[in-house]
């Protein structure tokens, strides 16, 4: 009883570990498991691409799902469909909707191929990062994207995000 | 007094003639047939063998990243069966050792820690009763198109009670730095699906769960460890949940910019539109489903909000013109499914039935009418607007599409 009355007031004190479970995880831990990527470029690995080296990787491993130019699916469209995000024929592509090229970096290389996501290196998913953006005429084909010029593209898209704002449903002066 | 008096008489005249009839000698002796053995205990229980309610796999060539839907018009009270849950993965659904899975805590922390499953199912524990309902649930809805039956249209949402750790306890243990404002949720699946989610929300109610109705974690479920977002849109949600990074900002990851984000008619979008809002929808009678002719019935329906506890449900069996009380079965939770009834007698003719509920804050559910002014009709995510089936005269039941 003395026991949890002391553990209470030690677990008021903010901040502090109060159970002293869980491991301690070393930097390099850290280094080896954190591949988020911030769109300020936090996180972007060593390593560069360019369009033109992207195209050959863009047909090996992204053109049986997206089509030979992005446009053709049967999986999501990447290409084209700039403008049409207000007409009554939406088309969110990555060119059209993404509102930061870091997210493209990010998603390639978590995420795709689809069926063996983790095999391209550093250096294809930056080319194919700048292959899809030259596809939607962002780069162009000799732009060399890497840690320092990714986060500084500007996707067509960037403005186009407001915060939740949904109105409907809400109580009369609520 | 007098009541036991007469059923002492009874019995009594009961045995007197049941002595008589045995006096008698030509009426048959009650003898039981002889009969068979049942099975066996068992060490895991299975459902019945004429029971099929089952989920409703999409259509692709790519089940891996797809979804499945809880059968709606087949399930009783507030609970989902854990076997029934719907299911949305988009790269599958990994097999992890719980043995050698970690959650490590790391980013704007003071004291980056990893947890094993056995050090979370150590610390303080919590069962509570949540709905999870994917954001692109009843999505034919917006753009008016009819669906067959309540599971094909409104199936992306399950309740179960999750047990597990308040993220609060995870991340006081871990001591947040300043300026932590988010937090990026990571899965161990193979896509690492990740969102990121304002900090608020862990010092609100956020959990990390290791069981679901009282057993681990179904693998579907994100076995063996989830994040659990009451009230908020079931891919923030995170399956598999093996990494927490405390940042400052957002990280704009795919899941929170490309998808799960509400395209407007100005063709702006909004972001981060984790609420699920108040929603019901009737599962009995239901499409798909047929009535044996005139007479009563008892429609049944789940209503649930993001926000808070339902409030009220109201019935309409003529398509919205009037509405009728109905009563809500207890326990009515925030933030979980909640079972509503409502008396009915069909006269056999044509009724188009329709749920509308309110929840605790006052939100009422919207018309269709409603949410399209407002958000046209590419929205794709949160349609929450009332839903009628048309009960027709040969006892079928279709969407009404109000």
């Amino acid at each position: 009883m003395f026991w949890l009355a002391a553990f209470a007031i030690q677990a008021d004190g903010a901040q502090g570990p109060t159970y002293g479970l869980g491991r301690p995880v070393t930097p390099e831990e850290i280094r080896r498991l954190d591949i988020s990527i911030s769109p300020s470029g936090e996180g972007l690995p060593p390593g560069s691409g360019t369009g033109e080296r992207g195209k050959a990787v863009f047909a090996a491993q992204c053109a049986r799902c997206h089509g030979a130019t992005g446009r053709e699916g049967p999986e999501d469209v990447l290409v084209g469909g700039i403008g049409s995000l207000a007409s009554a024929n939406p088309q969110k592509t990555v060119g059209s909707y993404w509102p930061y090229a870091t997210t493209l970096f990010d998603y390639v290389r978590r995420a795709m191929p689809f069926d063996r996501p983790g095999v391209l290196s550093a250096d294809e998913v930056y080319s194919v990062v700048a292959y899809v953006l030259q596809l939607n005429g962002i780069v162009s084909a000799s732009d060399v994207v890497d840690a320092e010029t990714l986060p500084k593209i500007r996707m067509p898209n960037r403005d186009g995000f407001v915060p939740d704002e949904r109105a409907v449903g809400k109580k009369k002066g609520g | 007094m007098e009541t036991s008096r007469r059923l002492f008489l009874r019995a009594a005249a009961a045995v007197s003639g049941a002595i008589a009839a045995a006096c008698r000698g030509g009426a048959p002796q009650p003898q039981p047939q002889p009969s068979l053995l049942g099975a066996p205990v068992s060490r895991y229980g299975e459902r019945a063998p004429f029971e099929k309610a089952a989920r409703l796999l999409s259509q692709t060539t790519t089940p891996e990243e797809a979804s499945s839907r809880t059968p709606l018009g087949e399930i009783e009270g507030m609970i989902t069966p854990s076997s029934l849950h719907f299911e949305r993965h988009h790269a599958g659904v990994p097999t992890l050792d719980p043995r050698e899975h970690e959650l490590v805590i790391h980013g704007l922390v003071e004291r980056p820690l990893a947890f094993k499953v056995s050090d979370l199912r150590r610390l303080p524990s919590v069962s509570r009763i949540y709905f999870i309902e994917c954001s692109g649930n009843s999505g034919p809805a917006w753009l008016g198109v009819a669906s067959p039956s309540a599971q094909a249209l409104h199936g992306l949402t399950s309740c179960s009670e999750w047990t597990g750790v308040p993220l609060s306890v995870l991340f006081e243990e871990a001591g947040i730095a300043p300026g932590g404002e988010w937090f990026v949720a990571e899965g161990a699946d193979a896509c690492r699906l990740s969102r990121s989610i304002p900090i608020a929300k862990a010092w609100d109610d956020a959990l990390v769960v290791y069981a679901q109705n009282g057993e681990a974690l179904r693998p579907e479920q994100g076995y063996p460890l989830r994040l659990l977002l009451p009230g908020w849109e079931g891919n923030a949600n995170v399956k598999w949940l093996r990494r927490i990074k405390v940042v400052s900002e957002p990280y704009m990851t795919r899941d929170e910019t490309s998808k799960y984000t509400d395209l407007m008619p100005d063709g702006r979008a909004r972001q981060f539109t984790f609420l699920i809002e108040a929603k019901s929808t009737i599962t009995r009678p239901s499409g798909g489903q047929t009535l044996g002719g005139p007479g009563f019935y008892e429609i049944s329906g789940l209503a649930w909000s993001g926000l808070g506890r339902i409030a009220r449900v109201e019935v309409s069996t003529d398509g919205g013109a009037t509405w009728a009380e109905a009563t809500l079965q207890e326990p009515v939770l925030p933030k979980a499914h909640t079972r509503f009834t409502c008396p009915w007698r069909w006269d056999g003719r044509e009724a188009v039935l329709a749920a509308r509920c309110t929840d605790e804050t006052g939100y009422v559910q919207p018309t269709r009418a409603q949410l399209v002014a407002e958000h046209g009709i590419n929205a794709a995510y949160h349609y929450n607007g009332i839903q009628g089936w048309r009960v027709q005269p040969d006892g079928t039941v279709v969407d009404a599409v109000l």
